[in-house]
């Protein structure tokens, strides 16, 4: 991973914030077609999210994140724009796997003690927060080894394409 | 300390002794991907340059979510997803064969097996004993081209279930009230496991509905023994040597145990725009609704239809309320057809759609109106879920759906009865 330093600024979201919610089914003819498919990302539920985002911006969410349908669309339609990590309390099983897939950290964190709009910088390398809008300091679960590994490569297909097989 | 099932299967897989919480790489015996998660995943698989396909494993190709296709690019989608079936010799199941998961239950899933499908609902196949699981289209291709993918191995919840059901209840009835209890994260990363004294009579239809929700829980699979309703199963589908009993070690350690009596179960229905959202159908009664949907990998069986048959026979939909039938597979449609089900339900006024997802996922085939209100059989509710965040979704069972669309509004099943 090239950058294990990230700074950017909260975009926050509420609780269970669906993959149908990230990426509509409406929007299936449009899969094959990625950059105009991340053009609808989160537009049901926060319909600013792609004009206000700047390049490296976290989106910070609540409870369950990502739950519903496996879309991987959901994760790649966040990191195409822009998006530097996700933060949240807890997320979803398949969507947690599906943004390590693509090299999209995530970061399971008490996000009350985040606003919308605060700077942040998280360090990947311990996988520790700091608000710097209000200086706390914020600690989150560690990954396992293999997801970490699967995350330093940039995602699960270059990290086959490296190794070749899963190394536990 | 005796294993869960999930700890059997895995262990089994990954030629170790799987313990929850380990990390193991374990053999996939099929690996599947639909038309809108495939052609990511075929794509993916051709970027990690393996060039063929893991031998040792089946790989499937279902035509089901877009299914006739209502859009060009989806079309173009189907000509990819054909072509690397000829190029790679994958099975691939046409449009009009049916859901996906349905057509693993009837077909492909085996008591044992591990299985891993580019959906969600993939943990239907719990229902005879596989660890099925849904991963996104990534995984899926690197099960594709290394048969094996990785797992954290879950802790389990002990679902014990008792009693039977009362008349107008049904397993649908029986998973929402369960998800409402335990919350649309109750069981994340965790394996639900089904136990009880009540599961000699839950049919494999019943299974079926109650593993495919397992994921709406946040589950990563929810496991049912292989029985004698599993063994029955298998043999009615010609698949009688694919049987092989599988239990819980009875010393098997569990996070957590959940006491379910059938008899205290009412019929329930989930509110919009959560699936935990629910509610006894006493307390929803009366909402107004303009599209009943009767379908979908979650009730869409012969068992759902002919209980919606003997509702609706004789009997008109209401007026207003527009009412769509999508039989979960071919199967299923053929049996309804025999039975005179489909007859029944044409008569009272409903539309049979090709067997496949239909309406379930806002593609097509029933997309709500704004304002619109619909009683589904399905498994979401999410906003937005139909094809449009205007619209209202309620989750309720065969029956509810049934007595709704007669009265046009969200109707207790026992009324109708």
């Amino acid at each position: 991973m090239a950058n294990t330093v990230l700074r950017g600024r909260a975009i926050k979201v509420g609780d269970n914030i669906s993959t149908d919610l990230i990426i509509p089914g409406r929007f299936a003819h449009l899969r094959s077609n990625l950059p105009e498919l991340a053009k609808h990302v989160l537009e049901d539920t926060l319909p600013t999210f792609t004009s206000e985002l700047s390049q490296g911006d976290f989106l910070v969410a609540g409870e369950n994140f990502g739950l519903g349908s496996s879309r991987e669309h959901a994760a790649i339609v966040i990191k195409m724009s822009g998006v530097g990590a996700i933060l949240a309390k807890s997320v979803a099983h398949i969507f947690f796997r599906n943004a390590i897939n693509h090299g999209l950290p995530v970061l399971l964190c008490d996000t009350d003690r985040i606003s919308d709009g605060n700077e942040l910088e998280i360090d990947l390398t311990d996988f520790s927060i700091i608000n710097l809008t209000s200086g706390v300091r914020l600690s989150c679960n560690e990954i396992s080894p293999l997801m970490s590994a699967i995350l330093e490569e940039g995602g699960l297909i270059p990290y086959i394409r490296k190794h070749r097989d899963f190394e536990l | 300390m005796g294993k869960t099932l999930a700890e059997k299967i895995l262990s089994d897989k990954s030629h170790g002794d799987a313990k929850a919480g380990d990390i193991v790489v374990a053999d996939v015996d099929l690996v599947f991907v639909q038309d809108i998660t495939g052609p990511l995943a075929i794509k993916q698989f051709k970027e990690i340059g393996f060039g063929s396909i893991a031998k040792a494993q089946r790989a499937i190709i279902f035509l089901d979510h877009a299914a006739p296709s209502p859009h060009r690019q989806l079309s173009n989608d189907h000509r990819f997803l054909r072509a690397f079936a000829k190029e790679s010799g994958c099975f691939l199941y046409e449009v009009g064969s049916g859901v996906c998961h349905q057509l693993v239950a009837e077909n492909l899933a085996n008591p044992g097996d591990m299985i891993v499908g580019s959906d969600s609902h993939t943990v239907t196949a719990g229902a005879l004993g596989a660890f099925a699981t849904g991963m996104g289209s990534s995984d899926a291709a690197v099960a594709l081209a290394l048969g094996k993918t990785w797992l954290r191995v879950p802790e389990s919840l002990l679902i014990i279930l008792d009693g039977a059901f009362p008349k107008g209840v049904d397993a649908k009835d029986l998973i929402l009230y369960l998800i409402g209890q335990i919350g649309a994260q109750g069981a994340t990363h965790k394996a639900l496991e089904f136990s009880g004294q009540a599961l000699a009579c839950l049919s494999m239809s019943q299974r079926l509905t109650i593993a495919n929700m397992a994921v709406d829980a946040g589950a990563q699979v929810g496991l049912f023994p292989s029985d004698d309703v599993t063994s029955e199963f298998l043999v009615s589908q010609s698949r009688g040597d694919s049987y092989k009993p599988l239990h819980p070690a009875t010393d098997a350690e569990y996070q957590q145990a959940i006491h379910l009596n059938l008899a205290r179960i009412e019929p329930m229905v989930s509110l919009p725009h959560s699936v935990d959202n629910v509610v006894p159908v006493t307390e929803a009664k009366g909402v107004e609704i303009q599209q009943v949907f009767m379908g979908t990998c979650t009730n869409g069986r012969l068992e759902d239809l002919a209980i919606a048959a003997g509702i609706l026979q004789g009997r008109k939909r209401h007026p207003d309320t527009r009412l769509l039938i999508a039989p979960a597979s071919r199967q299923v449609l053929a049996q309804a057809i025999d039975k005179g089900y489909i007859s029944s339900l044409v008569e009272s006024g409903g539309v049979i759609l090709p067997p496949g997802c239909a309406a379930c996922l806002g593609l097509h085939q029933g997309v709500l109106g704004d304002g619109e209100a619909c009683l589904s059989t399905a498994n979401r509710n999410f906003k937005g879920r139909m094809g449009n965040p205007e619209a209202m979704i309620y989750l309720a069972s065969p029956a509810t759906a049934a007595a709704s669309a007669i009265r046009g509004e969200i109707t207790d099943p026992r009324e109708a009865m």
